[in-house]
C-alpha cells in the first residue's frame, strides 16, 4: 500500500500528475488506484492538492492518511504538507521554488528543478510531466511504461510527444539523483 | 421486467480510469438514455460535459436549460416525447427541482437525476461533500408520493447503479435519484464497461393496442400502464392535476385516494424487489454500522478498526436508499446492541433506522456538519460507546 500527495498550485497540473499516474497503475500497472483531489474555487493560483492510494488490492479506504511520498511544486505546499509527510518518507520538491528547511534526516529529500528543465523544453506547462519522470524512476511505485501509455487522452495530441521527451528527462534525473543518494526502502513508501 | 441487452452505440466497453461524474454519464448512455437537459452547476458539471460530448454518436441530444426548473421540466417533455431522460444536479438546483418533480411523480413520467451532493444550506460549500438532500428528495415535493434513490459509493457504482436507476424508471414510471457527493463524483477509479451484450437494460414498455383504446394511467397499485409516444396519434393527456385513467382532470376526492394510493403502493408493494443493501459480518454482531455512498468506504476503516479492538462489528450498507430498508432494519434491531449511523449531515436516515427500530436497540447518530468525510476515529469512538 502507498499512499502519495501531489501538491502545488493551481496551473502547475498537479491533478493531472494523479490523474496520469492513477491511469497508469490501475490500468497498465494491475494495481489498485484511487485518486482524489481537493482544490479551492480558484481556476488558478490557488492551493491544490491530489492524492492517490496505490494497493494490491481493492482500496476501501480512499483517503490518504499518513502518505509516505510527497511531491511540492510550490513553497505554501511544502510548508503546509511537509509536517504530514510519514518518517523516512520520500519528499521531491521543486528545486527552485520550494527553500526547505535544513535536512534534519526526517525524510528523504530529493530537489529537482523541473519547471527549468520544462522551460528548456519549450514551455513551463511541462513541468508536471518532468516531476512524474522523477516520481517514477526514485520511487518505482509505477513503470515509466505504463506511464507513457497512460498519456493519451490526458495530455492534448500534439504534445504527446514532447511530454513524453518531458518525462523522460526527468526520469533521467531521478535516475542520476538516486546514484548521489540512493533510496532507504522500508516501511514508509 | 424483461431486460434486453443495451444499444451499443452508447456503451463505451473496457477499462477506464474515471471519476464519478463521468462513469454516471457513461451509465446512462449505456442504459440507453438519449436525452439530458440540465443546467451547469459544481460538483455536477463533470456529467453533463461528459454526456453532451459522447451523446452524439450514440445519436442523443444534450441541451442547456435557463435553469434547473426548466431541466426537469424537460425531462417531462422529453420523456413523453420517447426518450429515456436524465439531468445532474446539486444542491441549490436540487431545490429549484422539486416542484417539477411533483409533476414528474404525478404524471408518472420515468426519469432519473443524479444529485451530487455538497455541503449546504443555500450555495453552501460548492465544492465539498456532503449527504444532506437525503430528505428533501423523499420529502421536497408537496403532497404524498415516494420516489426510490440509489447511492453509489464509488466510480463504479455511478456506472452500474445508473444502469440501474434507469431499469427502476422505466420498471415503475417513476423518478429515480442517484445520490452520490463531491468525493465520489470528483474521485477517479478504474471503471470496468462490460460488452453492451452483457448489459441488462429494461426497455420502454411501449403500448401495441389499438388506439382507440390507449389509456395512459392504471391505478393498480401494483403495475404501471405502458407508455406512448406524444405525437404518435394517440389521445391522450398528461396534467398534474388528480386525473382519470386516460389522463383527463377527475377532481374528486375518490379518484384522488385511487391516484395518490397507486403512486405509494407501486413502490412499497414491490419494496422487497427494489432493495438492494451490502452488509457484512451482522450476523452474531454487537453493533452494526448502517451507512451509505462515501461514509460507507470511511465505515469500512472504522469497522476493521473495532473488529481489531474486540467489538463483534458489522456493517450494512443502504444501496437503496428510498424505499427505506424498514424490515431489514427492524429484524436487525432485535438481534443487536445498537446501531451507528453515521452521515454527512446533522441526522436525516437515522430518523428512519430509529423509526425502524422502534426501541428494540440504542440507536446512535454519529453527525457531520458537511464540506469532509468523518474522522474515523470518531466513527470508532461512537462504535466502542455503543457496545457497552
Amino acid at each position: 500500500m502507498h499512499e502519495v500527495r501531489f501538491s502545488g498550485f493551481g496551473g502547475q497540473g498537479i491533478v493531472r500528475c494523479a490523474l496520469i499516474t492513477g491511469k497508469a497503475l490501475s490500468m497498465y500497472d494491475d494495481k489498485f488506484a484511487t485518486m482524489t483531489q481537493s482544490f479551492g474555487p480558484e481556476a488558478r493560483g490557488g492551493a491544490c492538492s491530489s492524492q492517490l492510494v496505490v494497493s494490491e488490492s481493492r482500496i476501501l479506504y480512499p483517503y490518504v492518511t499518513l502518505p509516505g511520498v510527497l511531491i511540492a511544486l510550490s513553497q505554501d505546499s511544502y510548508t503546509t504538507y511537509e509536517p504530514k509527510l510519514k518518517d523516512g518518507g520520500v519528499l521531491i520538491y521543486e528545486a527552485d521554488l520550494v527553500t526547505p528547511k535544513e535536512d534534519d534526516g526526517r525524510v528523504q529529500m530529493y530537489p529537482a528543478p523541473v519547471t527549468r528543465f520544462a522551460e528548456e523544453l519549450g514551455n513551463r506547462l511541462f513541468a508536471n510531466l518532468v516531476t512524474l519522470g522523477c516520481f517514477s524512476a526514485i520511487t518505482k511505485i509505477v513503470t515509466p511504461e505504463a506511464m507513457k501509455k497512460a498519456l493519451p487522452g490526458l495530455v492534448p495530441d500534439r504534445f504527446l510527444e514532447v511530454n513524453k521527451k518531458a518525462f523522460d528527462k526527468g526520469y533521467a534525473y531521478g535516475l542520476e539523483s538516486l546514484e548521489k543518494k540512493p533510496l532507504v526502502t522500508g516501511d514508509a513508501q | 421486467m424483461r431486460k434486453t441487452a443495451a444499444d451499443p452505440k452508447g456503451v463505451l466497453e473496457g477499462s477506464h480510469f474515471l471519476d464519478g461524474d463521468h462513469a454516471i454519464a457513461e451509465g446512462a448512455l449505456a442504459a440507453g438514455c438519449r436525452f439530458f437537459a440540465g443546467y451547469p452547476i459544481t460538483p455536477s458539471t463533470e456529467t453533463a460535459e461528459r454526456f453532451a460530448e459522447r451523446c452524439p454518436a450514440a445519436g442523443g441530444m444534450f441541451i442547456q436549460m435557463e435553469d434547473e426548473i426548466a431541466s426537469i421540466a424537460a425531462l417531462v417533455g422529453g420523456a413523453w416525447g420517447g426518450q429515456k431522460v436524465m439531468t445532474v444536479t446539486s444542491g441549490p438546483g436540487l431545490s429549484l427541482m422539486m416542484e417539477n418533480l411533483g409533476l414528474a411523480v404525478m404524471t408518472e413520467t420515468p426519469m432519473v437525476i443524479a444529485d451530487v451532493q455538497r455541503a449546504g444550506p443555500s450555495t453552501g460549500l460548492p465544492t465539498l461533500p456532503a449527504q444532506q438532500d437525503m430528505m428533501q428528495i423523499r420529502w421536497g415535493s408537496h403532497g404524498d408520493y415516494r420516489i426510490i434513490a440509489l447511492c453509489p459509493d464509488s466510480p463504479q457504482e455511478c456506472f452500474d447503479l445508473t444502469v440501474e436507476a434507469f431499469n427502476l424508471s422505466e420498471t415503475y414510471r417513476v423518478p429515480v435519484f442517484i445520490m452520490a457527493d463531491e468525493t465520489v463524483g470528483h474521485m477517479h477509479e478504474k471503471v470496468v464497461i462490460p460488452p453492451a451484450g452483457e448489459i441488462g437494460v429494461v426497455e420502454r414498455n411501449w403500448y401495441e393496442g389499438p388506439k382507440a383504446d390507449y389509456r395512459p394511467y392504471q391505478f393498480t397499485g401494483k403495475d404501471v400502464a405502458p407508455m406512448v409516444k406524444a405525437g404518435d396519434g394517440y389521445r391522450f393527456h398528461i396534467t398534474g392535476l388528480t386525473h382519470d385513467e386516460r389522463g383527463y382532470p377527475h377532481l374528486t376526492v375518490d379518484q384522488n385516494e385511487k391516484v395518490v394510493t397507486h403512486l405509494i403502493e407501486k413502490i412499497d408493494s414491490n419494496a422487497d424487489k427494489i432493495i438492494q443493501l451490502d452488509e457484512s459480518e451482522v450476523d452474531g454482531a454487537d453493533v452494526v454500522v448502517v451507512s451509505y455512498g462515501i461514509t460507507s468506504r470511511i465505515v469500512s476503516r472504522a469497522v476493521q478498526l473495532a473488529r481489531e479492538a474486540g467489538i463483534k462489528t458489522g456493517s450494512m450498507r443502504l444501496i437503496t436508499i428510498w424505499p427505506f430498508a424498514e424490515k431489514r432494519i427492524e429484524e436487525l434491531a432485535g438481534k443487536v446492541k445498537a446501531i451507528v449511523v453515521p452521515e454527512i449531515n446533522y441526522g436525516q436516515m437515522v430518523r428512519e433506522v430509529e423509526r425502524s427500530a422502534a426501541g428494540r436497540c440504542k440507536v446512535v447518530s454519529v453527525p457531520h456538519c458537511g464540506g469532509a468525510v468523518h474522522d474515523p476515529e470518531v466513527i470508532l469512538d461512537a462504535i466502542k460507546e455503543a457496545s457497552k
